[in-house]
């Protein structure tokens, strides 16, 4: 089709056509330009910042937490060191379904219904992104299954950890406690001391025990690496680090065999032993039983055995020797005698006699010896050895409260000892301002009667009665107790002393403390309260036994029917120190409705001294050390 | 013998300096994405074979003269139209947006179609009415372009409407749209924009405001633009190296094989790269509209030109929207991101480009 008179026209157009090129070439240069200036933009004027924000994308500080120190015997015995092992660990912020997420990890490697609750638990308690163990202690098939089949499961990590692990298991978990994870209080009270930079890293910490009070030295300082990371925040490589210094060890005064063996001696009671170095204050033996296994408690324990240990009417989870005070009952008369010499109230020879009760002037009312009938006549030395309560009655009438008071207190009555522990509990030595602060009641003659045993207000803690029977046996000087005698630095090896301290010198007549010293030998021979149980031992002992009485069932507490007569029963007290001419031992033992010192205490101090003085085991079974308990032992 | 007459005369309809150029850029594009893909031999070969398959295409496209194209214009319209009506009525949704058909075969996204076939539809028409052209015929054009665009903008696919509409208002402004017409519709537009922002979907509005200030939500909508913004900043004037890019081996990038593949390129070779990319760019948009200029026909000027002007509008939206200064639109940056199909119907748009400019002696004749 030819259109010859539009042949102008069509020249017309393709000028006009060409005119709108060249505008559409105009068009698309300015708009490069434009793109081309907000390239020189971003990429000169802006570099630096640019350059910097990239550098901070992709560079993180990740930071190595340290090793935590070992705790160590006297002996070098490990009793909490770690190992390494590989955990299933889910960060449920990056988890979409975690029901399913579980559920499907279920299929790879066992999941216990114990262990899907521990995990709910530490969900509700955790920090946010954090990631939290679902199992531990995988082995290398559960490892292989899991790594094969990760890209499975978004938040799903295996990780190689450090793992907090008490070889001696339930032995002496009072004093060693345990640690746990970092939970919000703790988090508030790093953040308070000013360590939380420390602690970027770490998931644990010293819960209770020595691993709280030396969480400090335990726990080491964290390195860091920086690392180039993607957005993920996967590490991808290290650019730098600072190694993390490990926790020192501590090495302790505690004898870990001593320790088997006392707690293998309380058999089934209930109770608390404090054995103590009178020269040093160094804890050779702390037991508090029942006790629990602190490697429960290491990654979130599972409900039900939280429920079982917090809910057992043994309440294996108090530490008896530290937080429970009872009454000293007998075990205060020696230090009443001593009282009584010091002020000259009393003379050794000084006789009494016992009708069996003591009554205050102008009063009908009797305070009743433990021994109907009464001892007839009683100096000092007998008053100990068969533990007169009515010359005590007496010599704390004559001696009054405030002397009383003012002379217990030297022994470190009714305040706390100062150990290296957390949680210690100050017990009750009364006195007219402590009882006017309590009640705003006046003091009665009477309550100073029976204080005179030990009873009424009187409350101590095994952990006291220890300290003050290691002053008396090293001749009034009461050293601070301790548990630790040695801090092993991480880095040089180096074992530095932890020096003992002097709490009180006191001021002590040698020939009165020989008085009552002697009675004391005598608690342990033929005649004497504990003579039964000392039997045959070849070395001296000197011993005070005692009884407390259960005034009644706390609140809160279900008893077993059968068991509420004996949990009524008294409990025993004990105190001892051996040689008596050279100590080298002192302890307190309380039993838990033992009755008679003599009778279920004396038993159990005896094996102690036995195996400490002569290293022999208990006659009747042969203690074998815990599993895990010898061996060679590094510093890191 | 006859093999190479045959040779010889499938690339007689080969556009040398055209080819070269984009052969340059495809190379460019192979180490880019090499990079890009965490050197990936698997991803390398299938952008590759993507290439190989464009560059077929393009052959063939080639080899068509224009007046066959001419006439596929119409049914491949009317088709384009019927399927974007079957997407939606009947389409798949994904992703909240209802883009896909499914042919029981495979599946379609007929709004590619349309970035051919819309340019094709209205150049038909104009080619049509040549000689008796006069306003109104803008108006029906107008009209032509609408439909899609109204079916894809309502998909939602705002982008790709967009794009749409430009390859079709490029066809006008060739056709000789007079100006007061194009200025009054400018101002109609900055007029509705008011209005238009409530039609816009939530997640549209968030990206036009994450342009203004991507910090708003940095993890979000912001997250892509502050990172392939930091990306291109730290390449600084001559970028960190290749294979270096530290915001793209260390995952910071997102789709950066795809959409954000400018991103890689530009930290790791700088303003210099850029400046160099933009040059072959332009080089390409040059020639384009060369063969648009010395077209024989209103048909083939049309189509080359608009062709051209689409071709500029994706680079340029694509690298607008990595540097940051348009929104974030799936725009790919053309024959540089990964995908086949996109790689297809641009390749397709040069064939046709080389068509017209080679069959123009055979038209005249």
């Amino acid at each position: 089709m030819s259109r010859p008179a539009q042949l102008r026209n069509y020249q017309l157009e393709l000028a006009g056509f060409r005119q709108r090129v060249v505008i559409a070439a105009g068009f698309v240069v300015v708009l490069f330009l434009l793109l081309l200036a907000r390239f020189f933009y971003v990429q000169v004027l802006e570099y630096q910042r640019y350059h910097t924000l990239a550098e901070n994308n992709r560079i993180t500080v990740v930071p190595t937490p340290p090793n935590r120190g070992l705790i160590l015997d006297r002996h070098g015995v490990v009793m909490a060191h770690n190992y390494s092992a590989y955990t299933l660990e889910i960060t449920p912020s990056k988890t979409g379904d975690l029901d399913a997420t579980i559920n499907g990890l279920a299929q790879l490697v066992e999941i216990t219904p114990a262990q899907r609750k521990r995990f709910a638990k530490l969900m509700a308690e955790s920090r946010n992104f954090e990631a939290l163990p679902l199992r531990t202690r995988l082995t290398d098939e559960e490892v292989a299954k899991l790594a094969a089949n990760r890209y499975r499961f978004p938040g799903v990590e295996v990780k190689a950890r450090l793992f907090r692990q008490y070889p001696l298991g339930a032995s002496a978990s009072h004093l060693l406690g345990y640690i746990g994870r970092i939970n919000d209080a703790d988090l508030k009270r790093l953040d308070e001391e000013g360590v939380m930079a420390n602690y970027r890293g770490s998931d644990h910490i010293g819960k209770v025990g020595i691993e709280q009070s030396y969480e400090t030295e335990l726990h080491g300082i964290t390195g860091a690496e920086q690392v180039e990371t993607d957005a993920g925040g996967h590490a991808v490589r290290t650019l730098s680090r600072i190694n993390p210094v490990s926790g020192n060890s501590l090495v302790l005064y505690l004898d870990s065999k001593l320790q088997a063996v006392a707690e293998k001696a309380f058999g089934s009671y209930r109770g608390a032993l404090v054995a103590i170095d009178p020269k040093t204050g160094g804890v050779l033996a702390f037991v508090s039983t029942p006790g629990f296994d602190p490697n429960l408690f290491v990654d979130g324990i599972d409900t039900a055995s939280w429920n079982a240990l917090n809910d057992s009417p043994d309440k294996p989870l108090l530490n008896r020797a530290l937080r429970s005070a009872y009454p000293e009952g007998s075990t205060i008369k020696p230090f009443m005698a001593l009282a009584g010499l010091s002020y000259g109230v009393r003379k050794p020879s000084d006789t009494i006699f016992d009708p069996g009760y003591f009554s205050l002037p102008n009063s009908s009312h009797r305070y009743r010896d433990w021994k109907a009938g009464g001892h007839g006549m009683v100096d000092m030395h007998k008053s100990i050895v068969q533990s007169c309560d009515t010359y005590y009655y007496r010599l704390a009438n004559d001696l009054g409260i405030d002397r009383m008071h003012a002379f217990l207190s030297q022994f470190g009555f009714g305040r706390k000892t100062g150990i290296d522990m957390e949680g210690e509990v100050a017990g009750v030595l009364p006195s007219r301002e402590w009882k006017a602060k309590r009640s705003r009641q006046p003091w009665y003659p009477g309550e100073t009667v029976i204080a005179g045993i030990g009873q009424g207000y009187n409350l101590v803690t095994p952990l006291q009665l220890a300290v003050a029977t290691a002053a008396l046996a090293n001749g009034g000087i009461a050293f601070r107790p301790q548990l630790v005698q040695a801090i092993i630095d991480s880095r040089t090896g180096q074992r530095r002393a932890v020096l003992p301290q002097v709490l009180n010198r006191i001021k002590l007549n040698p020939a009165d403390l020989q008085v009552v010293v002697a009675a004391m030998e005598d608690v342990t021979r033929p005649g004497g309260t504990a003579a039964a149980a000392n039997a045959g031992a070849p070395y001296l002992i000197a011993a005070k036994t005692g009884t407390a009485q259960v005034v009644g069932i706390k609140q809160g507490e279900k008893y077993d029917a059968r068991r509420v007569l004996a949990r009524h029963r008294d409990h025993a007290v004990y105190i001892a120190f051996a040689p008596a001419d050279a100590p080298r031992i002192a302890l307190a033992v309380l039993v838990e409705n033992g009755m008679h010192g003599g009778t279920t205490a004396a038993p159990i101090a005896r094996a102690v001294m036995d195996y400490y003085l002569l290293g022999k085991l208990p006659k009747s079974e042969v203690l074998k050390a815990p599993a895990g308990a010898t061996g060679e032992v590094h510093a890191d | 013998m006859r093999i190479r007459r045959w040779l010889l005369k499938v690339l007689s309809h080969i556009d040398a300096p055209l080819l070269l150029l984009l052969l340059t850029l495809m190379l460019m594009s192979l180490f880019v994405q090499y990079s890009a893909a965490s050197q990936s031999d698997a991803r390398l070969l299938s952008h590759g074979l993507n290439m190989l398959v464009a560059l077929g295409v393009m052959v063939l496209v080639a080899n068509i003269p224009p007046q066959y194209l001419l006439s596929l214009a119409l049914p491949l319209y009317v088709v384009g139209v019927l399927l974007l009506l079957g997407v939606a009525t009947a389409g798949e949704v994904v992703n909240g947006s209802r883009r896909w058909l499914d042919l029981g075969v495979t599946r379609i996204q007929p709004s590619e179609i349309m970035k051919i076939a819309m340019p094709l539809m209205l150049a038909w028409y104009f080619h049509h009415h040549e000689a008796t052209l006069r306003l109104k015929d803008y108006g029906i054009a107008a009209l032509l372009l609408a439909i899609p665009v109204a079916l894809v903008a309502k998909q939602p696919d705002l982008g790709t409407a967009l794009l749409i509409s430009a390859s079709g208002f490029y066809v006008l402004f060739f056709a000789g749209l007079p100006w007061r017409i194009m200025l009054g519709m400018l101002a109609a537009l900055a007029a509705s924009l008011p209005v238009a922002w409530h039609f816009l979907h939530d997640y549209q509005q968030k990206r036009v405001l994450t342009l203004i200030d991507p910090t708003q939500d940095p993890l979000g909508a912001g997250y892509h633009i502050i990172q392939s913004t930091i990306a291109m900043g730290s390449g600084g004037s001559f970028g960190k190296g290749w294979l270096q890019g530290t915001q793209t081996h260390l995952d910071f990038l997102p789709e950066r094989t795809t959409d954000f593949v400018f991103a890689v390129f530009s930290e790791e070779f700088g303003l210099l790269g850029n400046v160099l990319l933009l040059t072959l760019f332009l080089a390409i948009i040059v020639r384009g509209l060369m063969i648009a200029a010395s077209a024989p026909t209103l048909f083939a000027r049309l189509m080359a030109g608009s062709l051209t002007l689409a071709f500029f509008t994706y680079a340029f939206v694509n690298m607008g929207m990595v540097s940051g200064i348009l929104p974030v639109v799936g725009v790919p940056l053309p024959l540089v991101s990964y995908g086949g199909t996109a790689m297809v119907t641009v390749m397709l748009g040069f064939g046709i480009l080389m068509s017209v400019k080679t069959h123009r002696k055979l038209l005249k004749s």
